[in-house]
């Protein structure tokens, strides 16, 4: 270590009104998204492995439950194929947002998360940051999902617009709850707690849903549940997209109506988880 | 001279009472090295904490720059660099893409970034190293990424908290010396260390911090010509012995009062006695020994370390925590004190 260049004093620069304070924080937010997403091209075996387990729900239902499942699903006029793909959408996004918790779970672990609060970067570029690189790792899992899915039998019966606005759907849904599981990973004690503690509120949601399994044939007591949980109208909602007017009319709905239903409940978790996740990034750190 | 830190009467509490600070109050002129000298849990980090803007204290003020750390922590920000007791970098990045990321995070022009961090990373001998993931790191190559990330925006006051802990003697000596170049350059240190030699070597002035309490200051000069000129240290075969011994010599006490000696303490087989005339009392000691048949199996006279100071001033080692050394019981000596806790360094996570 040479002493040769020694630094003089300047320090940063400092943000003075409200724009420059606006652009700032976009940029922050911004570089500490990069800093998220490089960290996942730098474990490339954890993103593998985390899309191969979607693509195994596909596979399972498809082939293995698909031929007694799909004689429901095809009563109502609805191949089986098209009508997992939204299921499987929602389930892998909704999964895939519990990074959300892991990642910020590990920054406060390890102390990177107080090195940020000494800098003078925006508060919440953390949270903007690691909730935008997940929503960015979604599309990706997304896109290989929608090949999947064409590999085993699901076709666009809508329009490609549809479909698309249907995917959207699903993603605007993942990243609402992503705010939710930042909430889980500012209260866990360490990544692995927050990995698991996501494991019992998701799975019950996802499956006792209508993503796999038509909701009529569930028991009586279970549908109240299935049908009005917002996984189950989010999934209607795309389905009914993706596959057309007839998935919104086993759902006992409009399109119309369902995507307007999954569209306010995304906005209303949103408004409640993203306060919530900065309440507690606040009294966490 | 500017005060570039200042703190006032800091209190903190954390949740379940553990009293982290509890009234500290010190000055750092601009310009200079200052330590803040302590066992674990001693409350160094929370005082750094508070001033790097990331803990809000309980009581008190604490200025940086003139600028209150709690009315414009914005402000205290673009100042202020921090390098932490866990090097705080990102495992998943690389070097670059670390000191890349501080960069922008402290709004540098992209230009200033780039050049600034090949600046950096060959100052601290990371130029091989910087396009490699931080996996392959060692624990010296990432402290000094830290502290190169800390000096990123050039920051006029750079917090080291425990820069040095857990490194092995080279590397130490090396980050020493770039924290002595950063002084030339301009730039004020607060440094916390538990290693007394690190603070005598860098520091100018210092405060001794023991469960959130100043309990001495000055430079560290003063704070060995408070203990006397010299210490005494006997070696003795065995700890059997060496308790025998420190008995033999304070026994009624009018030995020591006759060479000037202060309480002598135990480390081990080690006796250690503090004395004005190091050759008058090795005379004394030695005849006094040859009395009562002890043959010690070193004698060495030598000059107090910090070491010594934070014992006369806490009753306890520094290390005391580990439960290392004892400090005997003689006429009119201190009463022992608790070790330190480690308690602060699990709140600070």
């Amino acid at each position: 270590m040479t002493t040769a260049s020694l630094p003089t004093v300047s320090g940063a620069p400092l943000a003075t009104g409200a724009v420059a304070k606006l652009r700032w924080a976009l940029a922050d937010a911004w570089t500490v998204t990069r800093r998220n997403l490089i960290a996942y091209t730098r474990i490339p075996e954890a993103l593998f492995f985390s899309t191969i387990q979607p693509v195994m729900f596909v596979l399972l239902f498809r082939f293995v439950f698909g031929g007694s499942i799909g004689h429901f699903t095809a009563a109502e006029g609805i191949p089986y194929p098209d009508y997992l793909m939204a299921g499987i959408f929602v389930q892998t996004m909704a999964f895939g947002s519990v990074s959300t918790s892991v990642g910020l779970a590990e920054d406060l672990q390890k102390g990177i998360i107080e090195r940020f609060r000494a800098l003078p970067m925006a508060r919440s570029a953390v949270l903007a940051g690691r909730t935008t690189a997940d929503l960015i790792r979604n599309v990706l899992v997304a896109l290989i999902i929608t090949g999947v899915g064409f590999a085993v039998g699901f076709r666009i019966t809508t329009g490609v617009p549809e479909f698309l606005g249907g995917v959207a759907l699903t993603l605007l849904f993942a990243y609402a709850l992503s705010w939710g599981f930042a909430v889980i990973g500012l209260s866990a004690s360490n990544s692995e707690t927050a990995q698991v503690m996501a494991f019992p509120l998701l799975f019950p949601l996802t499956f006792a849903s209508s993503a796999f399994v038509p909701v009529n044939t569930m028991p009586g007591w279970l549908q109240g549940f299935a049908n009005h949980q917002p996984v189950s109208i989010v999934i209607n909602a795309a389905r009914s997209l993706m596959a057309g007017p007839k998935a919104a009319h086993l759902a006992g709905s409009t399109t119309t109506s369902l995507v307007i239903q999954a569209v306010i409940w995304c906005l209303v978790l949103l408004a409640v988880l993203a306060p919530l996740a900065v309440w507690r990034y606040r009294s966490r750190t | 001279m500017t005060d570039a830190i200042e703190v006032v009467d800091l209190e903190k509490t954390f949740k379940g009472a553990v009293r982290a600070l509890d009234g500290v109050s010190f000055t750092v002129e601009e310009g200079t090295v200052f330590g803040l000298l302590g066992p674990n849990g001693a409350g160094k980090t929370t005082v750094v904490r508070i001033l790097t803007t990331i803990l809000r204290a309980d009581a008190g003020t604490a200025r940086v720059l003139g600028h209150d750390v709690e009315a414009e922590p914005e402000l205290v920000r673009t100042l202020i660099g921090l390098a932490g007791q866990y090097a705080a970098v990102d495992e998943n990045l690389t070097g670059r893409e670390n000191l890349t990321m501080v960069g922008r995070l402290n709004h540098l022009p992209k230009t200033v970034v780039a050049s600034r961090g090949v600046e950096l990373l060959e100052q601290f001998q990371l130029t091989d190293a910087a396009d490699r993931p931080l996996k392959t790191y060692s624990g010296g190559m990432r402290r000094r990424l830290d502290l190169a990330a800390a000096l990123l925006a050039r920051p006029s006051v750079l917090f080291l908290d425990e820069p040095t802990t857990g490194l092995d003697p080279q590397s130490r000596n090396d980050l020493w010396a770039v924290i002595e170049g950063l002084v030339d350059g301009g730039t004020t240190v607060l440094l916390t260390t538990q290693y007394l030699e690190e603070a005598d070597r860098l520091a100018s002035r210092l405060v001794v911090v023991d469960q959130g309490r100043v309990i001495a200051e000055g430079t560290p000069a003063q704070l060995k010509a408070d203990l006397g000129s010299t210490v005494l240290d006997i070696t003795l075969a065995d700890p059997g012995t060496a308790a025998r011994t420190a008995e033999e010599l304070s026994g009624d006490g009018v030995l020591l009062a006759s060479i000037g000696a202060k309480a002598p303490t135990l480390v081990g087989t080690i006796l250690e006695l503090p004395v004005d005339n190091g050759p008058a009392a090795a005379i004394e000691i030695l005849r006094r020994l040859d009395q009562v048949g002890i043959t010690p199996s070193g004698f060495t006279l030598r000059e107090p370390s910090l070491d010594d100071v934070f014992l006369s001033l806490t009753g306890h080692k520094a290390e005391a925590a580990n439960g290392q050394s004892a400090e005997l019981p003689v006429p009119g000596g201190r009463g022992r004190r608790r070790g330190g806790s480690t308690t602060e360094s699990r709140e600070a996570r």
